[in-house]
C-alpha cells in the first residue's frame, strides 16, 4: 500500500547546522496491518512519520501512495490526500482549546464543505463507538487524558480514512489507559485500517494488535 | 448548499467560536475600533449634513448680489444705480435690499435687521426670529425697546415670532418696515444696502456678472455658488481641524491594530499548525482569517456608523457641535435633515475596513505557510 524507496531527509539544507534524520530508507508498508516503528529518540520515527502522512515531503526518495507517487505532488494536492487517507492521533493529542470535544471531532472534514448535520452524525457514532457520548459536548481542556486521546482518535476518523498514523499514542498515558488504546486499535483492524505508529513503549510494541515491529536508530532501519 | 457555500459557512462557525474564545481580547479591540469608526462617521456625517443644509437654504436666496465698493470696503447703493442695471438680458427682478448688523447690550449679541415692504410688515411693528425671541423672552404683541446708535430709544411691537422651520437663516433676524428702517439707522432715502437679481437660467449667471461689472465698474457681484462655495470651504477646513486633532486617536488604533494583526500568540501559531496538520489547505486557514478580520472591521464599522448616525441625527452631534457649527452668542436650534454621501461611506469603508484587513494578511500569510509537520516535532 506504501513503499517508500531511498528516502533521505534533512533539516536546515545547506546552513552550518544541516542534520539528516533519514538516511535511505526502503521500506513496503502492507494495507490493513498494524506496523509500529521502534528506536530511541532521535532515531527519525516521527521524519518517517510525517513523510508518509503527506505532512512534509522527502529531500529525495520516492513515496508510493496506492501505487502512486506522492513525493512531488504540489501543496494541494498534498493537502487533499492527507485529508482524506490520513488519520493523525498525535501524542500531545493537540486538540484545539476552547473548543467542545464534537467541534475538535469535525474540524478536518470543514475543507470537504460536507453539511454540518452529516459530520455531526458521525461524529456521534464515533463517540459512541469510543463510549465519549456523554462527554461530547465538554470543553476539550476539562476532559481526561484518555478520554483526550479518544477524541483525538474520533478526530482523526472523522474523514473515514484508510490509514491512521499514531506517534507515540501511549506516551502520556497509564497502563489501563494504554491497554484501552490497544483494544481501540484492534477495532482499527477490523474494520480493515492500516495502522503506522512510533512507540518505546513495550506495552505497545509487544502487543498481538501489532503485526509488524520495524527498528530504527540513526536515521536508517534496523530490521524488523 | 453548495459545498462550497457549505465551507464557507464552517469557517465562519470555527471563526466565531475563535473569536468567542478570546473574549477579552476581541471585545476590547472591536469597542477601539467602533470607536474609532464612530468618530470619524460622525465628523463626516455632521460636516456633510451641514454642508447640505448649507446649500438647502442658500438655494433660497438670490443668484446675484451687488455690492457697491468704496476703497475696496462694501459701501451703500447710490439712488440711481438700480435704473442704471437697466434691462440685462436673463434678470427676472431686481430689487434693492436694506439690512444692517445691531448690537443688543442686553444680550451681548448682534442681530441682523432687514426692511421688508410695508405689505409684510407695517410702520412700528417687528417679526423676529425664534432664537432671538427665545433669548429675550419675546412673544407675539410683546413691545420691545432698541436704542439706535444715534442714542434715540424706538419701541416696536412684536407682529410675529417667525417660523423655527426657518431657524437656521432667521435666529437673529428682526424684520421691520422699510421707513422704519431708515429712521432706526438714519439710512439716507434711495439709498439700499446692495441690490438682490435673480436670474432663472443658471447658465447665464455668469453673463449677467460680466455686463453689471461692465456697466456699474465701481460693484461687486456676489454670485450664489461662490457663497456655497466659500460655505464648503469653511466645512471643509473645520472638518481638516478636528481631523488633525484626532490623527493621534487614528494612528493610535492603527498601532493597535496592527499591533494585534501582525502579533499572532504561540497558542494562534499552534492552532494554525493542527488544522494545517489535519487537512486544512494554506488558503482554507487564510480564508478563516480574513473572515475574523472582516467580522471585526464589519461589525465595528457598522456598529461605529449607526451610533454616528444617531449621535448626528438625533442628537444633534453634541461631541463636535461647538467646533463644526462655528461661533455665534444666538446659537440657531435646528435638526439636521439626514443627509448620507455614498462617496463619503465608501471613504470611510475603505480607510478603516480594508487597512485593518490588510495588516492581518501578512502575518497569517506567514504562520499558514509553516509546514504541517510542525505540531509533530
Amino acid at each position: 500500500m506504501i513503499e517508500l524507496s531511498n528516502i533521505r531527509k534533512a533539516f536546515n539544507q545547506g546552513r552550518s547546522n544541516e542534520y539528516w534524520a533519514l538516511h535511505g530508507i526502503d521500506l513496503s508498508i502492507e494495507a490493513g496491518k498494524v506496523t509500529a516503528f521502534r528506536g530511541p529518540s532521535g532515531s527519525g520515527k516521527t521524519t518517517l512519520l510525517t513523510i508518509v502522512g503527506c505532512l512534509s515531503r522527502p529531500t529525495s526518495g520516492r513515496v508510493r501512495f496506492k501505487g502512486e507517487d506522492i513525493s512531488a505532488l504540489p501543496e494541494r494536492f498534498l493537502t487533499d490526500i492527507r485529508r482524506q487517507s490520513f488519520g493523525f492521533v498525535f501524542q500531545q493529542f493537540n486538540l484545539i482549546k476552547g473548543l467542545s470535544a464534537l467541534e475538535n471531532v469535525i474540524l478536518p472534514a470543514f475543507p470537504s464543505g460536507r453539511p454540518r448535520a452529516e459530520l455531526v452524525a458521525r461524529a456521534d457514532e464515533l463517540f459512541a463507538r469510543l463510549q465519549l457520548a456523554h462527554r461530547a459536548q465538554a470543553k476539550v481542556e476539562w476532559l481526561s487524558g484518555g478520554e483526550q486521546q479518544r477524541v483525538a482518535i474520533a478526530r482523526a476518523l472523522i474523514n473515514d480514512p484508510e490509514v491512521i498514523i499514531a506517534d507515540e499514542p501511549t506516551a502520556n498515558l497509564d497502563t489501563a489507559l494504554s491497554m484501552e488504546f490497544m483494544a481501540i486499535l484492534e477495532g482499527f483492524t477490523a474494520a480493515g485500517k492500516t495502522v503506522l505508529l512510533t512507540s518505546h513503549d513495550p506495552l505497545v510494541v509487544e502487543s498481538s494488535a501489532v503485526h509488524r515491529v520495524v527498528g530504527m536508530r540513526d536515521g536508517r532501519l534496523i530490521g524488523d | 448548499m453548495s459545498p462550497w457555500l457549505e465551507k464557507q459557512r464552517h469557517l465562519i462557525d470555527f471563526t466565531l467560536a475563535s473569536l468567542a474564545r478570546r473574549k477579552t481580547r476581541n471585545l476590547g479591540l472591536l469597542v477601539v475600533y467602533t470607536l474609532l469608526v464612530f468618530v470619524l462617521a460622525s465628523l463626516t456625517l455632521y460636516s456633510n449634513a451641514l454642508r447640505s443644509e448649507a446649500k438647502y437654504v442658500l438655494a433660497g436666496s438670490p443668484e446675484v448680489i451687488l455690492q457697491r465698493m468704496v476703497a475696496g470696503r462694501h459701501d451703500l447703493i447710490p439712488p440711481g444705480y438700480l435704473e442704471k442695471i437697466g434691462r440685462i438680458r436673463g434678470v427676472q427682478k431686481k430689487e434693492g435690499r436694506l439690512w444692517g448688523y445691531y448690537y443688543d447690550p442686553v444680550l451681548k449679541a448682534n442681530y441682523t435687521f432687514m426692511a421688508r415692504p410695508a405689505s409684510e410688515v407695517a410702520d412700528g411693528s417687528i417679526m423676529v426670529g425664534e432664537a432671538l425671541a427665545r433669548e429675550r423672552g419675546l412673544a407675539r404683541n410683546n413691545t420691545i425697546s432698541f436704542r439706535s446708535y444715534s442714542g434715540k430709544l424706538f419701541s416696536f411691537e412684536v407682529a410675529a415670532v417667525l417660523s423655527p422651520d426657518s431657524e437656521l437663516l432667521s435666529a437673529d433676524l428682526v424684520l421691520l418696515s422699510e421707513g422704519d428702517f431708515r429712521r432706526f439707522f438714519e439710512y439716507p432715502d434711495g439709498h439700499y444696502t446692495d441690490i438682490a437679481l435673480s436670474v432663472a437660467n443658471p447658465q447665464e449667471v455668469r453673463n449677467v456678472a460680466a455686463k453689471l461689472t461692465a456697466t456699474l465698474p465701481d460693484s461687486r457681484p456676489i454670485l450664489r455658488e461662490e457663497v456655497q462655495r466659500t460655505y464648503q470651504s469653511v466645512f471643509d477646513w473645520r472638518e481638516g481641524i478636528l481631523l488633525t486633532v484626532l490623527a493621534g486617536a487614528i494612528l493610535a488604533f492603527a498601532i493597535l491594530a496592527w499591533e494585534k494583526a501582525s502579533g499572532l500568540s504561540a497558542e494562534e501559531k499552534r492552532e494554525i499548525g493542527i488544522l494545517k496538520a489535519i487537512g486544512w489547505e494554506t488558503g482554507d486557514v487564510i480564508r478563516m482569517k480574513i473572515w475574523e478580520g472582516l467580522l471585526i472591521s464589519l461589525t465595528a464599522f457598522l456598529g461605529g456608523f449607526l451610533a454616528a448616525y444617531v449621535h448626528v441625527f438625533h442628537f444633534g452631534a453634541a461631541v463636535f457641535t461647538p467646533v463644526l457649527k462655528g461661533w455665534s452668542v444666538l446659537y440657531p436650534k435646528f435638526a439636521l435633515v439626514p443627509a448620507v454621501d455614498g462617496l463619503q461611506v465608501a471613504t470611510l469603508f475603505f480607510f478603516t475596513v480594508f487597512p485593518y484587513t490588510a495588516a492581518i494578511l501578512v502575518p497569517i500569510w506567514r504562520a499558514a505557510i509553516t509546514d504541517p509537520d510542525a505540531v509533530m516535532r
